[in-house]
């Protein structure tokens, strides 16, 4: 607001300029923070001298004559023209930085265009929302803060996936976006957030420039580095951390257990299991005793700053979290230390540098499907003692009502060991040359190297005749050895004639990857125990091969053209063309080409609109068309290699020969991304309010399928084969975003800033062309067909099963309806009414239909900020609507465990109309049908924050320019109606996620922070 | 100006020399460590290599004995619940349609299996070595049994001559007749009992035994009774196998590869496995699949009680026959004597088939120890040989004395004395045959498709549709892959 005021200023006085000779002093500052600049380049206009400001930001100028143009220019800052007058003698000037106005420059791949011309759906999240929000994954900063963007976890499990999904999910494959870090091809999930500068999402046709990787979208990240002719600046930040489950859900206590045991046994014609329930009492509360506090704890150090010719930034950072289930037995750790530098090594040539190293470690826990530690919590009865007489951790018995998958979730925890280790380094080397001031030369050769460890002991236990039983000790070690490097190089021309503007780009890409994994197992582990598990001393005889490996070696090579265009700044245009071959494809379709453009009108620079002093102060329109590629698929699906399974048994022994592995298809080329999109940005009363909204269509063409099934002619069934990769289907998501932000500082003390972002999304796919028309996917309990379905008409991965009508009230309901034997078992009062969808009169396999969707209608996220005085306060939540789940963490056993809303159950007519009667005897209410879908929209407030800053006057001459102390709280409550633990957490998987097995909470962390800047 | 002039040129020039060097050429990359499926076949190992993925298959014909036994009346499906594997359930009750995921692996696999074979085959004649012809013989063998399993389920099948499959080929390669299935199965086996060795060079490979046997059993199933009893006995002649004394001992570990195998399928325990792959198991996934429930004492350990035999079974052995409890287990009366546990699961009986029983482990067994049971399945045994021969000479009215002869010598082994011999001539023969080869193979999968090609389906399963149930329907995917090329079964 301050330019605005020096504007209001500079209008005012100028009209009493007065031709007069005068000394001037000053004091620049920078508006944020209110701290001097140093090294500010100061000119006057007349003359064309200059001075720099000093290490206070002050600067002098001898004999100016009044009514001169000061000119103040300084490196990411917005200049300013400050004409004198004759009451000037000690002025005060206040830079803006560029990244709060318009002339923001957004990285769009292979260069970068002010925010203002635009033309693409791009969104940004910058270091202040990243810094805000304190992820401890990269990838949870774009979750609610940018529209178009859905971020689930696959549980709350420390250092757990995290899948970003740009537009919705538009093939069964692979549907990451690609990472470009500061120019090469890179993997957000090892990153340390502190160290971001930037990420910025391209959503459209914008990111065609990136042609086979693009159809997923982009993720640009810009890593932060230093700025020439600053002082050094050093910023510390710690966090400290209590993390508890976000969730417990409602079991029931041992006598309601028994109560409805009695009942069901009753009910089966069977003897009561607890003729006497008195003295039972609450029994276990499993969940009680897995859910542990655990600590998180986060701390990061960067000195950056600059000479003039050198720009340097240096960071670390390490970050400890321990899991609410099981303490350290789910630990994540991640250490990184980062160098960035910049240097003019001439006038015209310029170098960067940027390196990265982490190091990861992560432990993990069974966390997800039949026979995951929660799975285990919620089925154990609360009728069994956690620990025997003995003190030793109890055994649950193998009987056929608890089946032989339930185990005691606490010895499970403890009899868990395994461990894996990261190290990675990666950064880059970037040159530009300036041939000429219109024509720079770019190149630049980005690089990932790292090397993963793992290692898995699998120790000699019983469970008490288990499936987790271990006959026999092991440990499996593995190495894998991953590597790439991108080597770009491209010129860009930029020349203005006239009132036309062109940048021209051209370059070419080349990108490689390639890697190698071994794995070995050793038997009987000395001592049966983890400090002795290694390969080393596992001198067991194996029975069967132990070892294996897999090398790769994926190449790609891309050439790309961008013109850009512009009339006066207002009408833009621009054009891009990729060409991409890639090992990824058959012989027979290396090469593909994908174009776009993208077009811009800013409508409020046209005479007729009146200027921009009125309500609205920008508005701009845009639209965008293009093909994009992706080629994320399984290596060498075009050739048919002899890496299938081949294993008998001749002589008493294993034998191993050789077999095909997948079905080659050499036809196999590129999925074509064809993206649509129309935009509009709009600012509005005096730029406090920012709308961003967009119409897409994203078609997805060629989708390529990897084991897309066939006809089992082929022989894909057998062991270690698969059906090919193809290009067989077509998916289209269409929806709209909308994002409206509002700030306003109402004093020096006051401002606020609230954002609101929303997004929807149909997703339909248009065409499986394999004959059947679908493509099965997924699991639900034991021995059931695929739940989840990709089929022609629908939203892909949608749930497919019966539907049902409530519950049979009495035996007539259960006569007069047709026949549900070929479920399982003929229908009963208080069983669950199936209905007859092809009204043929029998409820059968062709009844199933859609009952459910996992992709939710609408996401959104509401963002606040609000500082007052030395106080500040954020909140971020997330909403989703719409999403269905599929509860599937009971085990459908007789003597399992339940949730209490099996309390409303149907025991007798009219008592019920929603849950089924209970017995142990046979029905069909297993089934998967909309009885187990639940409605898993939600709200959730992702991150409240309370911050105090302590005015730096207090540290007197100990240099700290900022010191901030906050108290936090993420993941803080989650509004839903969904029973299960995490209405947000899916496996990622585009056909089959949303199948809830009792996903790790994502936990609650209540934060104590401390920021302090030097 | 010149600056320029000299600028454009040298970019054009850098720009160019980058182009020219980064060509496509980047991209034309070897596969590293691997081995192309079509630059194969160029020494006797790799014959050998791909041999073993063509028997690999035959581990997957557990689904082909499980489902068989389910599907006749021998055994309810059982399992933990009545939705338990619904494929199962309703093959067990007849109502099961072209949706069924276990009748689609049965399809997948065997044609797995054909493909392998074919794999081999396709290449016959690229290299020439010593002993090329027992390969090739074993892959034939292979093929046709492969084929015989699906012809019994499905009818007439699509086949391909001596090549594998291509993508496209299920809407082109139509449904060849059931004769012509047989055709080729007979011109396999012909092969391969003239090329395979009279003893396997190791235990499990095909034999020249094995090779009539199953192309005697594919004479009777098409009532070719001198052809039949012709090729029967040239095994029996053979003499190189003979009835094992103890009946219930052929079932035990010790009992495998035994004087009365004539052709087993080999499974160990040494290998891990998954549900995610049941075809990938080296173990015998039926056995776990037919276990006891739950159960804790000697002898056994525990499964998932499909398979459950039925009263009616039980009722079905005469008194003194050594066959009752060496085929079904009293569970209830074991556990007493035994002092062991056992949970019951759905459609429970009291009975289960002893024969193929999960045992106790040995400490090597890998996990999932449902799914690595290392019982080898009995496939073709020498009592096998003699009933189908004495039912050959009986139907194709050759020589009943001969018939009785062979019958009686399965009767006296299962009896123990020579008290229960039958006498009877004609029709009652035949129908003492068809008796005996119910409780001689009870629990081995044969029941369903004796009862089919007799006749005498109908009369004994409760739900079975003559003119539909006689083969199972092909899945439904499989017609949709077909594009209008294969029609469905009857009555499906």
């Amino acid at each position: 607001m301050k330019s605005n005021h020096l504007l209001i200023i500079f209008l005012l006085f100028a009209t009493f300029g007065f031709a007069q000779k005068k000394d001037i002093a000053g004091i620049v500052k920078e508006q944020s923070t209110g701290l001097p600049l140093y090294g500010v380049n100061v000119t006057d206009k007349n003359s064309g001298n200059s001075v720099s400001t000093d290490f206070d930001g002050k600067f002098s100028f001898k004999g100016i004559a009044s009514g001169t143009t000061l000119v103040f220019t300084y490196v990411g800052y917005k200049s300013i023209d400050y004409k004198t007058n004759v009451n000037d003698s000690n002025i005060v000037i206040t830079m803006v930085d560029e990244a709060k106005s318009l002339n923001e420059v957004v990285v769009i791949g292979y260069g970068n265009v002010k925010k203002k011309q635009v033309t693409g759906a791009v969104s940004v999240v910058n270091s202040k929302t990243i810094e805000a929000l304190r992820p401890v994954k990269v990838e949870q900063a774009l979750q609610g803060t940018v529209s178009g963007v859905n971020v689930t976890t696959v549980g709350g499990a420390p250092g757990a996936d995290i899948s970003v999904r740009i537009r919705g999910i538009s093939t069964n494959g692979e549907n990451r976006p690609i990472a470009i870090i500061d120019g090469y091809q890179g993997d957000l999930s090892t990153l340390n957030p502190s160290d971001i500068e930037s990420l910025t999402v391209l959503k459209d046709a914008q990111a065609a420039i990136y042609g086979t990787i693009g159809a997923n979208g982009i993720i640009l990240v810009t890593t932060k580095g230093g700025k020439k002719n600053s002082k050094a600046k050093i910023s510390f930040n710690s966090s400290t951390g209590i993390q508890e489950t976000s969730r417990t859900l409602p079991t029931l206590n041992a006598t309601e257990y028994a109560l409805l045991l009695n009942e069901s046994y009753a009910n089966g014609g069977k003897s009561l299991p607890f003729p006497n329930v008195s003295g039972l009492g609450e029994g276990t509360n499993w969940q009680k005793e897995i859910f542990n506090p655990a600590p998180i704890i986060n701390y990061d150090l960067s000195i950056s700053g600059g000479s003039e010719k050198i720009s340097y930034a240096v960071s670390a950072s390490h970050l400890s979290q321990e899991g609410i289930i099981g303490g350290d037995k789910s630990g994540f750790l991640r250490n990184t230390a980062r160098i960035s530098l910049g240097a003019d090594v001439s006038d015209r040539l310029k170098l960067k540098a940027n390196a990265i190293y982490t190091f990861q470690t992560r432990k993990t826990l069974n966390d997800n499907g039949l026979g995951s530690v929660l799975f285990n919590a919620l089925n154990v009865p609360s009728t069994q003692s956690a620990y025997d007489s003995n003190g030793e951790y109890s055994l649950v018995p193998s009987t056929a009502g608890l089946g032989i998958e339930i185990i005691n979730p606490l010895a499970q925890i403890e009899n868990t060991y395994n461990d894996y280790e990261l190290r990675k380094l990666n950064g880059n080397i970037g040159l530009d040359y300036n041939l000429t001031d219109a024509f720079v030369l770019s190149s630049s050769l980005g690089f990932n190297t790292q090397s993963g460890q793992s290692k898995t002991f699998a120790k000699q236990i019983s469970y008490g005749g288990k499936v987790f039983d271990v006959n026999r000790s092991s440990v499996t070690q593995g190495s894998v050895f991953d590597n790439n490097y991108s080597l770009d190089i491209y010129g860009t021309y930029s020349k203005k004639f006239g009132e036309h503007n062109v940048v021209g780009t051209l370059g070419t890409t080349v990108f490689n990857e390639f890697g190698n994994g071994l794995f070995a197992t050793g038997y009987d582990v000395p001592y049966n125990s983890w400090d002795y598990a290694d390969i080393g001393l596992a001198k067991g005889m194996p029975t069967t091969a132990p070892n294996s490996s897999y090398t790769y070696d994926e190449r790609r090579l891309s050439y790309f053209a961008r013109a850009q265009y512009d009339f006066k700044g207002k009408y833009l245009l621009s054009a891009m063309l990729r060409r991409d071959s890639s090992t990824k494809f058959g012989p027979n379709n290396r090469v593909g080409y994908f174009p776009s453009a993208t077009l811009g009108w800013i409508i409020s620079d046209e005479n007729f609109f009146g200027g921009n002093e009125g309500v609205v102060n920008f508005l701009k329109l845009r639209g965008s068309y293009g093909v994009l590629g992706n080629d994320q698929i399984p290596n060498n699906g075009y050739v048919s290699l002899l890496n299938g399974e081949s294993t008998y048994v001749f002589d008493g022994a294993i034998v191993n020969g050789l077999a095909t592995g997948q079905i080659p298809n050499p036809n196999l080329k590129w999925e074509e991304a064809k993206k649509f999109d129309v935009g509009l940005d709009l600012k509005m009363f005096q730029n406090k309010i920012n709308i961003v909204a967009d119409y897409f269509i994203d078609t997805r063409a060629d989708l390529l399928i990897p084991n897309i099934p066939v006809s089992g002619i082929l022989g894909t069934a057998a062991p270690g084969a698969s059906a090919p990769t193809i290009n067989a289907g077509t998916v289209k998501n269409s929806g709209i975003e909308f994002a409206i932000d509002y700030k306003n500082t109402f004093s020096n003390k006051l401002s606020l800033s609230l954002g609101y972002n929303v997004t929807f999304i149909e997703n339909e796919v248009t065409a499986v062309n394999n004959g059947t028309g679908f493509i099965e996917g997924g699991a639900f309990g034991v021995g059931q067909p695929a739940p989840s379905r990709m089929q022609v008409g629908k939203p892909i991965g949608y749930f497919y099963g019966y539907k049902t009508d409530g519950i049979f009230q009495n035996q007539a309901e259960v006569d007069a309806a047709p026949s549900q034997l070929a479920l399982g078992a003929e229908a009963q009062a208080g069983d669950i009414r199936y209905v007859d969808i092809n009204g043929d009169g029998v409820i059968n396999t062709s009844d199933r239909t859609d009952i459910g969707s996992p992709i939710p209608a609408a996401t959104m996220g509401f963002n606040l900020q609000l500082d007052y005085k030395n106080f500040d306060f954020l909140a971020y939540t997330f909403a989703s609507i719409g999403n269905d789940m599929v509860r599937n963490y009971e085990r459908t056993l007789s003597d399992v465990n339940h949730l209490d809303y099996v309390l409303d159950r149907w025991t007798g007519e009219g008592t019920s109309n929603t849950a089924p009667r209970v017995t142990t005897s046979a029905t069909s209410n297993n089934v998967f049908s909309d009885y187990y879908i639940e409605d898993a929209s939600y709200v959730r407030i992702q991150n409240v924050q309370l911050g105090y800053t302590v005015d730096p006057k207090y540290f007197g001459k100990s240099g700290i320019s900022k010191f901030r102390v906050y108290l936090g709280a993420n993941n803080l409550y989650t509004f839903t109606k969904y029973k299960g633990y995490d209405p947000g957490a899916s496996s990622g998987a585009p056909i089959g996620g949303g199948i809830d097995y009792g996903f790790y909470p994502i936990p609650r962390t209540y934060l104590f922070g401390l920021n302090v800047n030097f | 100006m010149k600056k320029y002039i000299f600028i454009t040129v040298s970019s054009m020039a850098l720009f160019s020399a980058i182009f020219v060097s980064c060509s496509d050429n980047f991209v034309d990359r070897d596969i590293e460590y691997s081995i192309d499926s079509e630059n194969y076949f160029n020494s006797k190992e790799d014959y050998d290599k791909a041999l073993i993925g063509a028997y690999d298959l035959l581990q997957s014909t557990y689904i082909n004995v499980l489902m068989g036994e389910i599907a006749s009346d021998n055994t309810l499906a059982g399992g933990e619940s009545p939705t338990d594997v619904i494929g199962f359930q309703q093959i067990d009750d007849m109502t099961h349609t072209p949706v069924n995921d276990n009748l689609k692996n049965l399809w997948d696999w065997m044609f797995a299996g054909v493909q392998r074979a074919n794999y081999i085959l396709e290449f016959k004649d690229k290299i020439d070595f010593e002993g090329k012809n027992q390969i090739i013989a074993e892959a034939r063998f292979l093929r046709a049994y492969y084929h015989f399993e699906l012809v019994k389920w499905f009818g007439g099948i699509p086949m391909n001559g001596d090549k594998r499959f291509t993508p496209g080929d299920e809407a082109r390669v139509p449904r060849s007749s059931v004769n012509e299935v047989y055709a080729s199965i007979e011109s396999d086996l012909i092969f391969a009992s003239n090329n395979l060795s009279p003893n396997a060079s190791q235990v499990g490979r095909a034999t020249k035994g094995a090779a009539l046997s199953l192309l005697g059993k594919a004479y009777l199933y098409q009532n070719k009774f001198p052809q039949a009893a012709a090729t029967l006995e040239q095994v029996i002649t053979s003499s190189k196998y003979s009835l094992v004394s103890d009946y219930a001992s052929i079932f035990e570990m010790n009992g495998e590869n035994g004087s009365e195998s004539i052709f087993e399928v080999q499974y160990t325990d040494v290998e891990g496995a998954g549900f995610g792959c049941l075809q990938c198991s080296e173990g015998n996934v039926a056995v776990g699949f037919s276990g006891i429930r739950n159960y804790t004492g000697p002898k056994y350990t525990s499964g998932f009680s499909f398979n459950v035999p039925t009263k009616e079974t039980y009722n079905a052995f005469e008194v003194g026959d050594s066959r009752l409890n060496a085929s079904v287990l009293d569970i209830a009366a074991w556990a007493a004597a035994n002092n062991a546990t056992y949970g019951k699961g759905n459609e429970d009986t009291g009975y289960f088939n002893q024969k193929y029983l999960p045992r106790v482990r040995s400490t090597n067994a890998q996990g999932d120890l449902n799914l690595t049971n290392p019982n080898n399945y009995r496939a073709i045994r020498y009592a096998d040989v003699l009933l189908m021969a004495a039912e050959a000479l009986n139907r194709g009215a050759i020589n009943d004395t001969k018939a009785l002869g062979y019958l009686n010598q399965v009767r006296d082994r299962a009896f123990g004395d020579t008290n229960h011999r039958i006498s009877s001539v004609g029709a009652a023969l035949t129908d003492a045959i068809w008796k005996e080869r119910r409780v001689e193979f009870v629990g081995e999968g044969f029941r369903f498709f004796d009862l089919v090609r007799t006749g005498k389906a109908a009369a004994a399963i409760s739900g079975f549709v003559v003119g539909k149930h006689e083969l199972f329907p092909i899945p439904l995917v499989e017609i949709q892959f077909s594009n209008g090329n294969w029609s469905q079964n009857p009555g499906y």
